[in-house]
């Protein structure tokens, strides 16, 4: 297998062929439109190994983990997960930043609550 | 000293790829006491049994191990073959090297010498088997069935019919089950009322079948031929016998206030009621919950109205005590809770409602007089959306894993009915997959796609959103055209999963009738013993055995009949003599056994002993070996190891360890 394909499939802990293709997850999605790949789609990515279009789809970004798809997912798949896990996957790969550090000031919402900053660090913490 | 022949069956390759069936002979011949051993490709086949039997007579056998399937497959069949051949069937013993050794195993020599460790287990028991005689048990001519639905109904005429005695016991005050909630059936759209009447009819006029309605069962002792049942017939508080069926009382009654249990809630009953308009009997009942009578004590105008003088507020639960010879659980299902779906909004909005109770709106006699209405604000709603697969096919603890099987039908039924009759109002499914297998069925769901015009997209619903207008707004997308889909509708219709009745598991406890991990009840074999359960004498009709739809459901209570008749036809029945059997010197009187058996086959009796010289007066126990089924509870139970059981004593089982530790 994949050694990425492997990684996500660890990291996130979930088993693609669970998936029965309902569509329910996209259906959930409130960023469904912004993104390329479909959160129905992630799943088959992962099955397929496809996982080079997987971490350079801008859908990673576009993701508000809203976690609504794992909620509502009658199977049992995640897919919110495997966004996660492939975040993981750009993340560990040397010199791949999205972002660099230099460039968040400039980015920063000043509208936005601190608290939400705050909250969105606890949620990611490891 | 036993004279042992040994047949190791190859199973075609089933048993012969995996384990090496010449070793097992050779070894075999290497146990004391076997004086024969051979083996054969299909020993189940005629040649393999007469092969059995030209080695019987030639060898003079007293015992023979069967190695092959399990003995649930073919223990009965070499038992037969046996006693055709002049041997006490209970000398024979199966040794199971297919499911428990070569369908497990990969590896030929571990596989091989697994096969002949359990060989030797069995010879190792038969060298302690002695012959045993079944005795026989009467069969009681009458049979029992818990339900009264489309599926109990049928199975009880078609018994009666048979000429058998039949009595249907319903928990609700009328017969008739889902079916008479239905407005029309698919495939061909006739009026379920209209086709399940004249049965309900039928089965009341039939002099073979009574009908205990209101009733439920509440005790069940006995076992295959001889049931003793005990059935509480609630009080209904009217005289079955004086009452007229006017109605009266209902129209009079002041307490208006009760949900509609038939209507699924959607409009309110009076507190004395019939559940329907064709409802049999055509006898109210009056639910003390609801009675203000009951309640405070003062009313009773339903007494007064009452021309006939049916009403009678002193009326007891009643419990009569039957005997039956079979039973038919037939207990129905009902749609799950939606508790766990909040997505969907139902209960936060009125207009979103689940299949069935779409059948209720559909129907003349439902809380709309048949008008497809919003519930909340009664207008004729012009967008309609169905989502299917709603807790079906969910392996998440919010629904059920498997799929429900009729809501694919009743879904394209419902579309193409309001098509129809409401050619302006829109409909759109939203499904996972259109599931239509069956005679006429996709052609139906195609009709409803090409001549009537309905919409169906692929993809299951996020979520339904009530918005400040009274409408509701649909989110899904449409997975085949990868498009986001914002759908405003006027009324959603949720494809509710089935589940059985959730009664059956009670009632399965007091048959000792096995359910599985959803409450449907096990089958003896799911597909050569589809309508039997493994429980001897109880049979299965309906969907308290897996979802259906009518006419499967038809087809399986007609075939549970001809089970039941099959056995009610029998004036005897050969009972398994391997029954328990205590060991009046080592007996302590503890009643231990007594307490465990679930068949009440064990009593005590004083009796003189000879204690080795000593002769005294001993409360022992006594096996019944009429009522015992061989369960083997007391034997366990047993602290003094007094009690045995025939067949499968202390001392066989032993042995077989011991071969196995060898």
């Amino acid at each position: 297998m994949n050694k990425q394909a492997e990684l996500i499939r660890q990291v996130s802990g979930v088993e693609p062929l669970k998936c029965m293709k309902c569509g329910k997850c996209s259906a959930s999605c409130p960023s469904y439109e912004e993104m390329d790949i479909k959160p129905h789609q992630f799943v088959s990515y992962v099955q397929n190994e496809d996982i080079e279009a997987l971490v350079a789809s801008k859908s990673l970004y576009k993701c508000l983990s809203c976690f609504a798809c794992i909620e509502r997912c009658p199977r049992g798949v995640k897919p919110g997960a495997l966004i996660d896990a492939a975040r993981q996957v750009v993340v560990r790969q040397r010199g791949q930043q999205y972002l660099s550090a230099d460039e968040i000031p400039a980015l920063l919402d000043d509208e936005m609550p601190q608290q939400l900053l705050m909250s969105a660090f606890r949620k990611y913490r490891r | 000293m036993q004279r042992i022949g040994v047949f190791v069956c190859h199973c075609g390759s089933n048993i012969a790829a995996t384990v090496d069936v010449k070793k097992v002979v050779e070894m075999a011949l290497k146990e004391q006491g076997v004086v024969h051993a051979e083996d054969y490709p299909y020993m189940c086949s005629e040649a393999g049994q007469s092969r059995i039997g030209e080695a019987i007579a030639q060898k003079k056998l007293t015992g023979i191990v069967v190695c092959s399937c399990s003995p649930r497959m073919h223990e009965a069949t070499f038992r037969k073959a046996a006693e055709r051949y002049g041997l006490n069937p209970y000398m024979v013993e199966i040794a199971n090297i297919r499911e428990h050794c070569s369908w497990i195993h990969k590896d030929m020599e571990e596989a091989t010498e697994k096969a002949t460790i359990l060989m030797r287990a069995a010879v190792a028991k038969v060298h302690l088997n002695a012959p045993l005689q079944a005795g026989e048990s009467k069969v009681t001519k009458r049979a029992l069935v818990i339900g009264g639905g489309i599926a109990g109904i049928q199975t009880a005429i078609d018994i009666a019919d048979a000429g058998y005695k039949v009595d249907i016991v319903e928990k609700t005050p009328s017969i008739g089950g889902r079916m008479s909630q239905l407005d029309k059936t698919f495939p061909t759209l006739d009026c379920s009322a209209c086709i399940l009447t004249p049965k309900m009819v039928e089965a009341a006029a039939h002099e073979n079948i009574t009908i205990h309605t209101y009733s439920e069962v509440e005790k069940v002792s006995g076992f295959v031929g001889n049931f003793t049942v005990d059935i509480r017939k609630k009080a209904r508080m009217v005289d079955i016998d004086k009452c007229t069926g006017c109605g009266v009382c209902q129209e009079k009654c002041p307490s208006k206030k009760t949900p509609n249990e038939f209507n699924r809630g959607l409009n309110n009953r009076s507190a004395i009621y019939t559940p329907f308009a064709q409802a049999i009997p055509n006898v109210p009942v009056i639910d003390t919950d609801a009675c203000i009578k009951f309640k405070t004590g003062k009313c009773g105008v339903c007494q007064k109205v009452c021309q006939a003088g049916a009403i009678d507020y002193t009326q007891k639960d009643e419990i009569i005590t039957e005997n039956y010879g079979a039973i038919v659980v037939a207990t129905g299902f009902d749609t799950i809770k939606l508790d766990q779906y909040g997505e969907y909004a139902y209960g936060q909005s009125k207009d979103v409602i689940t299949s069935l109770e779409l059948e209720r709106v559909m129907n003349a006699a439902g809380p709309t007089k048949g008008h497809l209405e919003r519930l909340s604000d009664g207008k004729a709603p012009k967008e309609i959306v169905f989502i299917q697969c709603v807790g079906s096919r969910c392996s998440d603890d919010r629904g059920k894993p498997y799929c429900s099987k009729i809501c694919c039908m009743y879904t394209a039924k419902h579309a193409m009915l309001i098509r129809d009759k409401y050619p302006d109002t829109n409909v759109t499914v939203f499904y996972i997959d259109v599931r239509t297998p069956g005679k006429n069925f996709d052609e139906f769901y195609r009709r409803a796609v090409e001549d009537y015009g309905v919409n169906y997209i692929k993809g299951q619903v996020g979520k339904v959103i009530p918005q400040p207008d009274g409408s509701l707004l649909v989110q899904g997308v449409d997975l085949l055209d990868q498009k986001r889909i914002m759908k405003k509708a006027d009324m959603v219709v949720l494809a509710t999963a089935i589940e059985p009745n959730p009664d059956v598991r009670k009632i399965a406890t007091m048959l000792t009738a096995s359910i599985d991990t959803n409450n449907f009840l096990t089958e003896a074999h799911p597909k050569l013993r589809p309508v039997e359960s493994p429980t001897a004498g109880v049979f299965l009709s309906g969907v308290c055995q897996g979802p259906k739809d009518i006419p499967e459901t038809v087809a399986q209570a007609g075939a549970a009949a001809v089970k039941v008749i099959g056995l009610l036809a029998k004036d005897k029945l050969k009972t398994n003599p391997c029954t328990a059997k205590s060991d009046e010197l080592l007996c302590n009187g503890c009643s231990t056994c007594a307490n465990v058996c679930p068949y009440g086959a064990i009593t005590y009796e004083t009796k003189l002993i000879n204690d080795h010289g000593i002769r005294e007066d001993r409360r022992v126990a006594v096996v019944n070996s009429a009522l015992c089924q061989g369960c083997g509870a007391c034997t366990v139970a047993c602290p003094s190891g007094a009690m045995d059981l025939q067949g499968f004593s202390n001392r066989q089982i032993l042995a077989e360890v011991d071969a196995i530790c060898r």
